[in-house]
């Protein structure tokens, strides 16, 4: 377990909005980090300091090939721990301290790392894909190895999070110069638990990332449900069965990402028996085979995944989020002052219904897992 | 409501790179009466309280606007975000554009008017009281649960541009015990929870008035408005609330 220390994620209830904004080139043209600053800067005031984060994809062409590991340490010692695990499980193509900047509202860091990673063919061939074993390996990592928490493990893809205001936390990672194709952010105003550098969004498992605004009434019965198919919620909170969920549903199941949102976000059966027979058919069977994946309580999530975005809201919207396109780029925010701050002059800008989730994908390709 | 000299001076803010505080603060350390804010970011809880002013507003004005408002005007060249009017009690709030989920939220009094669509829970909590009831009128469509729990006022909802398609989502007027809802279609609106009754609306003098301000304000034809069916939703005095989570449709 990460270290629960008192004042940790789940030690104490604080009741209490976050924001969060995204952006994405269909045509995976590749742009700075500078806008998602500006995007999320103007919510300022949706999160109080206590935690600040942002996906960034398609930033390490490079190493496009390898899985990227970002990594928190408590201390030198856990790092060693930790890197004799890496070194045992896998071919390490480089690794380094993520260059940082002193900013003043920013304190009490961790140690944080990236290694750019391949496992060892021989470890996992006839027992399981590569990708299962690069997620196991995660998962050992942060529930057996204390003071070492792996917060990023896409290709080409990079989360950086940690605690403070979201501006804040890109200006200490040097956001701005990294350049990708779809970036998140999210602005934190924890609700149930106070903020760790951990706990702060996106949570991430291999190329899917997730930021949420809202909380999880179902929380619990959706954690019994995955940890009945191997994954450890470590943190306590909610947004990490989020994640998880998707994980499942999309890697796992083969679902694909639109399919995946009608289980998390199902329509109300009242609603499925007015549909035509084809598709009350496929929704009757969603919400049958996965019904205790259905995610209930307030909730906005931007999910970011391989080559893809996709927006949801809680099928009763009980959370804002709108979406702006202009040529190629896509905009979803809590706040249409958010998108209108970096693009003014848009084609067109309107908030999905509740339940009903908004994907773009790179250069028109499908959401499924296996088709990309 | 009160007068608002349209030959006084005009008074122009700049909201760029200014917090909701700063802002608000300028607004309200000046007697100016027409204001014009430009360039407007997300800033919230502007107009909150105002009365006697008009003001102008030109970018994206942030979440409550309007708020607990009693008689300012208040224009908005663009689109309103979330909460615009929220426990409004009097004056009038003009959207050239779209307005996001929850207008009118716990409205009081004066008018709403937004040329676009609005997004979830239009008027929701909407009440009335002797001489106070609010009116809310949008252009095009509004999300689900529209007067959702209303206790009172008038909601009109034109469904301009939607060739006699209902122009809400689902479960209209969920909880709603007061109040009336006019809505402009051809087709009943879908998911109807059974504490509305629907009815085609015999005589529109309810909202004649409403709806020759809105055109006026938009420039439409207020004729041809008017010429379309409407139902009107009341709540269904047959059907108290003993079960209202567990027999959730007619």
């Amino acid at each position: 377990m990460v270290k629960l220390k008192p004042m940790s994620e789940g030690m104490v209830r604080i009741p209490s909005g976050c924001a969060i904004s995204g952006m994405f080139s269909r045509n995976g043209k590749r742009f700075s980090g500078e806008d998602i600053i500006k995007s999320i800067e103007i919510m300022h005031d949706r999160s109080n300091g206590l935690g600040g984060g942002f996906a960034a994809y398609g930033i390490y062409p490079e190493f496009k090939e390898y899985y990227a590991f970002h990594i928190f340490f408590d201390d030198i010692e856990a790092q060693r721990r930790c890197e004799a695990f890496l070194d045992k499980h896998f071919e390490i193509a480089h690794s380094s301290e993520i260059p940082t900047r002193h900013v003043a509202n920013i304190t009490e860091q961790p140690l944080i790392w990236r290694y750019f990673v391949l496992p060892f063919t021989s470890h996992y061939i006839s027992k399981m894909d590569e990708r299962e074993y690069v997620a196991q390996c995660v998962f050992t990592i942060n529930s057996d190895y204390k003071g070492c928490f792996v917060f990023s493990s896409g290709k080409n893809l990079g989360v950086f999070k940690g605690v403070g205001y979201p501006e804040d936390i890109a200006r200490f990672y040097m956001l701005e110069d990294y350049y990708g194709y779809c970036f998140t952010a999210h602005g934190r105003y924890p609700t149930n638990t106070p903020g760790w550098w951990g706990g702060a969004h996106p949570f991430s498992l291999l190329d899917y990332t997730v930021i949420h605004n809202g909380e999880i009434s179902s929380y619990d019965a959706n954690r019994r449900a995955i940890e009945m198919y191997g994954y450890k919620c470590a943190l306590l909170t909610d947004t990490e069965v989020i994640a998880y969920i998707i994980d499942y549903l999309h890697r796992k199941k083969g679902l694909t990402m639109q399919e995946s949102a009608w289980v998390i976000a199902a329509p109300f059966w009242q609603t499925i028996e007015r549909m035509p027979e084809q598709d009350r058919a496929l929704h009757q069977y969603l919400r049958m085979a996965f019904s205790a994946l259905l995610i209930n309580g307030p909730f906005s999530i931007i999910v970011g995944f391989e080559n893809g975005i996709m927006a949801l809201n809680d099928r009763l919207k009980l959370r804002s989020m709108v979406v702006g396109e202009k040529d190629d780029m896509v905009y979803i925010a809590s706040e249409e002052s958010a998108i209108r701050i970096i693009a003014p002059v848009l084609d067109k800008i309107y908030a999905p219904m509740g339940g009903e989730p908004f994907i773009a994908t790179l250069n028109g390709t499908e959401d499924g897992y296996g088709s990309i | 409501m009160r007068d608002v000299s349209p030959t006084a001076d005009v008074l122009s803010i700049s909201a760029e790179g200014l917090s909701f505080k700063e802002l608000n603060d300028k607004l309200r350390a000046t007697n100016a009466t027409e204001i014009v804010i430009n360039n407007a970011a997300g800033q919230r809880y502007i107009a909150a309280g105002a009365e006697g002013r008009r003001l102008t507003i030109n970018g994206t004005p942030g979440n409550a606007l309007a708020a607990y408002m009693d008689g300012a005007e208040i224009i908005v060249n663009g689109n309103a975000q979330d909460a615009v009017g929220d426990t409004m009690n009097d004056g009038r709030v003009i959207v050239h554009g779209s307005a996001g989920d929850a207008l009118g939220y716990g409205m009081r009094g004066g008018l709403i008017c937004v040329k676009g669509c609005s997004g979830y829970r239009t008027g929701i909590h909407m009440k009335q009281y002797q001489d106070k009831s609010p009116v809310i009128v949008i252009g095009e469509s509004c999300g689900s649960f529209l007067g959702e729990y209303m206790a009172g006022g008038t909601i009109v909802v034109l469904g301009i541009g939607l060739r006699g398609q209902a122009p809400v989502g689902n479960f209209t007027g969920t909880g709603m015990h007061g109040g009336e809802i006019y809505i402009r279609s051809d087709e009943e609106p879908k998911n109807l929870p059974a504490q509305v009754s629907i009815d085609t609306a015999s005589n529109l003098d309810d909202i004649r008035g409403h709806v020759r301000a809105f055109a006026q304000l938009f420039g439409c034809d207020a004729d041809e408005l008017l010429s379309g069916n409407f139902f009107v939703l009341r709540p269904n005095a047959k059907n108290p609330y003993h079960s209202l989570y567990t027999q959730y449709l007619r």
